[in-house]
């Protein structure tokens, strides 16, 4: 039996943050049916584009939403209100990360809900918490990033505030997310009691810092010195870094500056004996061993290091990654198929459940696409 | 807490070391789970040792009150017969079990999941590795750093001509704790209905190959390597304005918008001269130009003028101007964790809200071993039953 067989969870959600959350619940067995506005839909399908497109919508989109349906309603028209109603009580989790105040609008908030169905987990992701005074800003990933003090971690300290390249902050609040919906209907399962469950934003990107915020808040208050070069975490100390060597580069990990200054026959790192300095001159350390890793390739590097267990990679593009036989033994590739016909090579689901990989070839549906079938199985009119 | 916590009653034995598994224990913690620590004579987690920036609270590091907090210790040594006895009384008593060992270490101690499996049959088992347990790279030291440079990530983030630039923090670790939470979580439900044990393993690679999966994706159907913008990149995959700019007096970062409507906002004309239709070929010129554009007045000037278009933009704060907010004391997002010793320290709660109540907890970390006796004495009976047995 798959984990989550039997579960039915409508997801109102668009864009990202929402949506991931329920492809992890989709992937581990769940069956995830996509509220979405007719003629529009998940704005997702068209917005959040990147230039790479499978049939006229973003690869984005048919990666977040593979093995889901599509449920046409609009929730301001009377008659889809009073459908959406029906599915609701046939649901065992409602999701949606409209901004604070909209579902109380649209008469689907928590309380509504339950008055539908008393033991429905209702799960939402709001940008920045639902009271407040940035309740009301868009809860976007590069924005709270941006706000949340997290774009002065990456890069080298005299570069500019530096975001990470993914959209980390909706990832991680699906994560979040997925937890408390998971622990919620866990309960459930015990005492038949449903569960409000909330994540922000905001709230997900502090605890995605928490080591370096709990720093920061017991150190009176220093902000991060992000180390001149080759920086990798502002808190860690030479050599922790990617460096470039002559055909490459080079990642080092926590490891003893003297045992690396005999490895690669550097006697100028041979001079920092006492283990202090290796946090507090680090710029300087991080400088002579840079210098030196550009004599060699990578490999002659690596397997020098390698053979004191030294931890180093060799840093790889996705080119170079998927020619290496550690990628492809992995079988991380997962071709999908939508109703249309076509096949989308994405990503599967990253857990292993008793040996075997989580794996569905249902692709991404088109927009309305099992608004029949749904209404005809549940016997909505 | 006025809410009965979800996951009252689950106990887990936490096998793990540093972050990966432990940020796992302590969410579930945080959850209501009781957390124990099974660690090692006289070091246990190497965490305990592990400081960042040489901040300690007492004898362990801060870093591992950070992660630890919520939770018990019980030291047991796996290669001593007591202790033996101790573990599986403890197994028989427990819900999960984590551990992060490289393949191969928890079978060689017998406490693989098939032999786990024989003490305590409805056992949810869940492991992290660095690579899988099978391939050429399986044994390979899996840590954060080194998983950022295989996975490709570190050509995600800073320009273009930057050399690969890592996150910051610790991603690889993190989410490979999150998706071991989510397994558990999901295997646990299971188990309610079916009385089924699990085996739910996780990988760092898998973790963060997972964690880039819009990347993946985009770059199967196309073959083309991400390319970072040459400057203000923002996520490689986007077009301009997306990324962050320099003004007079700080910065400001501006999401997804059309470019019309972002040159009307701004009074820059200059941008008409790119048409929409071209903006990933042009995204180098188009940011440059919008660079210059914004160096010359300060933040708020442009904040109104871009939030009057309804575009999506922000100031750049740091840790300081952050917590000084108003919207982020209102968050609560701190707790005080009192230490043995009198002394405190703050750390952030859990970020998820049950029953629109925050998940807080006070507990501190625990000392190695602290709660050996206190253990030994509810599991005692166990312990005689397994040896009358023997």
């Amino acid at each position: 039996m798959r984990l989550l067989e039997d579960i039915l969870v409508l997801d109102f959600s668009q864009f990202l943050s929402g949506p991931s959350a329920s492809l992890r619940l989709a992937d581990m067995g769940a069956r995830v049916i996509k509220i979405e506005k007719p003629a529009t839909g998940d704005i997702c399908r068209y917005l959040y584009v990147s230039d790479t497109k499978i049939e006229g919508e973003s690869t984005i989109f048919h990666a977040i939403n593979r093995n889901k349906e599509s449920y046409a309603a609009d929730i301001k028209n009377e008659t889809d209100f009073s459908k959406i109603k029906q599915l609701i009580k046939k649901a065992d989790v409602m999701m949606h990360n409209f901004r604070p105040g909209v579902m109380q609008r649209l008469g689907l908030h928590y309380e509504a809900v339950k008055e539908i169905n008393p033991n429905i987990v209702y799960a939402e992701i709001s940008g920045y918490g639902d009271a407040g005074p940035w309740k009301n800003l868009p809860g976007q990933d590069l924005l709270l990033q941006s706000v949340s003090g997290l774009t002065w971690l990456s890069n080298n300290k005299n570069t500019d505030p530096t975001p990470m390249g993914v959209a980390v902050v909706d990832i991680v609040a699906g994560a979040h997310l997925t937890q408390g919906i998971l622990a919620a209907l866990y309960q459930r399962t015990i005492t038949n009691e449903g569960a409000l469950v909330q994540v922000s934003m905001l709230e997900s990107i502090l605890d995605f810092q928490f080591e370096v915020l709990t720093c920061f808040y017991n150190d009176g208050g220093q902000l991060p010195a992000r180390s001149a070069v080759n920086n990798a975490n502002a808190y860690i100390a030479a050599p922790y870094g990617i460096y470039k060597t002559d055909d490459g580069f080079l990642a080092l990990s926590m490891t003893d500056i003297l045992q690396l200054g005999k490895l690669l026959q550097c006697d100028a790192l041979l001079h920092y004996t006492d283990a202090s300095q290796w946090y507090n001159k680090r710029d300087e350390i991080k400088s002579i061993i840079a210098e030196r890793l550009m004599d060699g390739s990578t490999d002659t590097w690596l397997n020098i290091l390698r053979t004191k267990d030294v931890w180093c990679a060799k840093v790889l593009d996705y080119e170079l990654l998927m020619q290496e036989e550690g990628y492809q033994c992995l079988q991380m590739e997962l071709e999908v198929k939508t109703s249309a016909g076509l096949t989308v090579k994405t990503t599967r689901c990253p857990i292993r459940v008793d040996g075997k990989l989580l794996t569905s070839h249902k692709g991404a549906p088109l927009l309305g696409e099992d608004t029949f079938a749904i209404d005809k199985e549940f016997c909505i009119r | 807490m006025k809410n009965r916590l979800p996951l009252k009653g689950v106990t887990i034995l936490e096998f793990s070391q540093y972050l990966s598994g432990p940020s796992a224990g302590l969410r579930l913690a945080d959850f209501g789970a009781r957390v124990i620590k099974i660690e090692r004579p006289e070091t246990g987690d190497a965490g305990r040792k592990l400081a960042i920036k040489n901040m300690w609270a007492g004898s362990d590091s801060l870093l591992f009150n950070t992660i630890n907090r919520n939770k018990e210790s019980a030291v047991a040594d796996l290669k001593n017969e007591d202790d033996r006895l101790f573990i599986q009384a403890l197994i028989k008593k427990a819900d999960v079990i984590t551990h992060n060992f490289r393949p191969g270490v928890m079978e060689k101690y017998g406490l693989g999941y098939n032999e786990v499996k024989k003490i305590n049959a409805s056992i949810i088992y869940a492991s992290i590795s660095g690579y899988g347990n099978t391939g050429p790279w399986k044994n390979l030291p899996g840590q954060d750093l080194l998983l950022q440079a295989v996975s490709g990530l570190a050509y995600t983030t800073g320009n273009h001509s930057d050399a690969p630039v890592p996150f910051g923090l610790s991603i690889g670790d993190y989410m490979a704790g999150s998706h071991l939470a989510q397994g558990i979580l999901a295997a646990l439900i299971r188990r309610h209905k079916t009385k089924q044990p699990a085996l739910i393993e996780v990988s760092l690679l898998e973790s963060i190959l997972d964690f880039q999966f819009e990347l993946l994706t985009t770059f199967y159907a196309n073959g083309i390597q991400p390319k970072r913008s040459e400057i203000s990149n923002g996520n490689p995959l986007l077009a301009p304005p997306y990324g962050i700019y320099k003004t007079k007096d700080g910065y400001i970062a501006i999401a997804m918008t059309n470019l019309d409507v972002l040159a009307h906002a701004l009074d820059c004309d200059a941008i008409l001269l790119y048409e929409q239709e071209h903006v990933f070929i042009q995204r180098d010129a188009i940011k440059k130009l919008l660079a210059d554009h914004l160096a010359t007045h300060i933040t708020t000037y442009w904040l109104e003028k871009l939030h009057r278009q309804k575009i999506w933009a922000i100031q750049v704060l740091n840790w300081k101007q952050l917590r000084a907010e108003e919207a982020y004391k209102g968050l609560k997002t701190e707790q005080h964790v009192e230490l043995n010793n009198g002394g405190s320290f703050i750390t952030t709660r859990c970020p998820v809200k049950i029953n629109g109540e925050y998940l807080f907890s006070a507990a501190k970390a625990p000392a190695l071993g602290e709660h050996n006796q206190k253990i030994k004495q509810e599991i005692n009976s166990t312990i005689k039953k397994i040896k009358s047995i023997a």
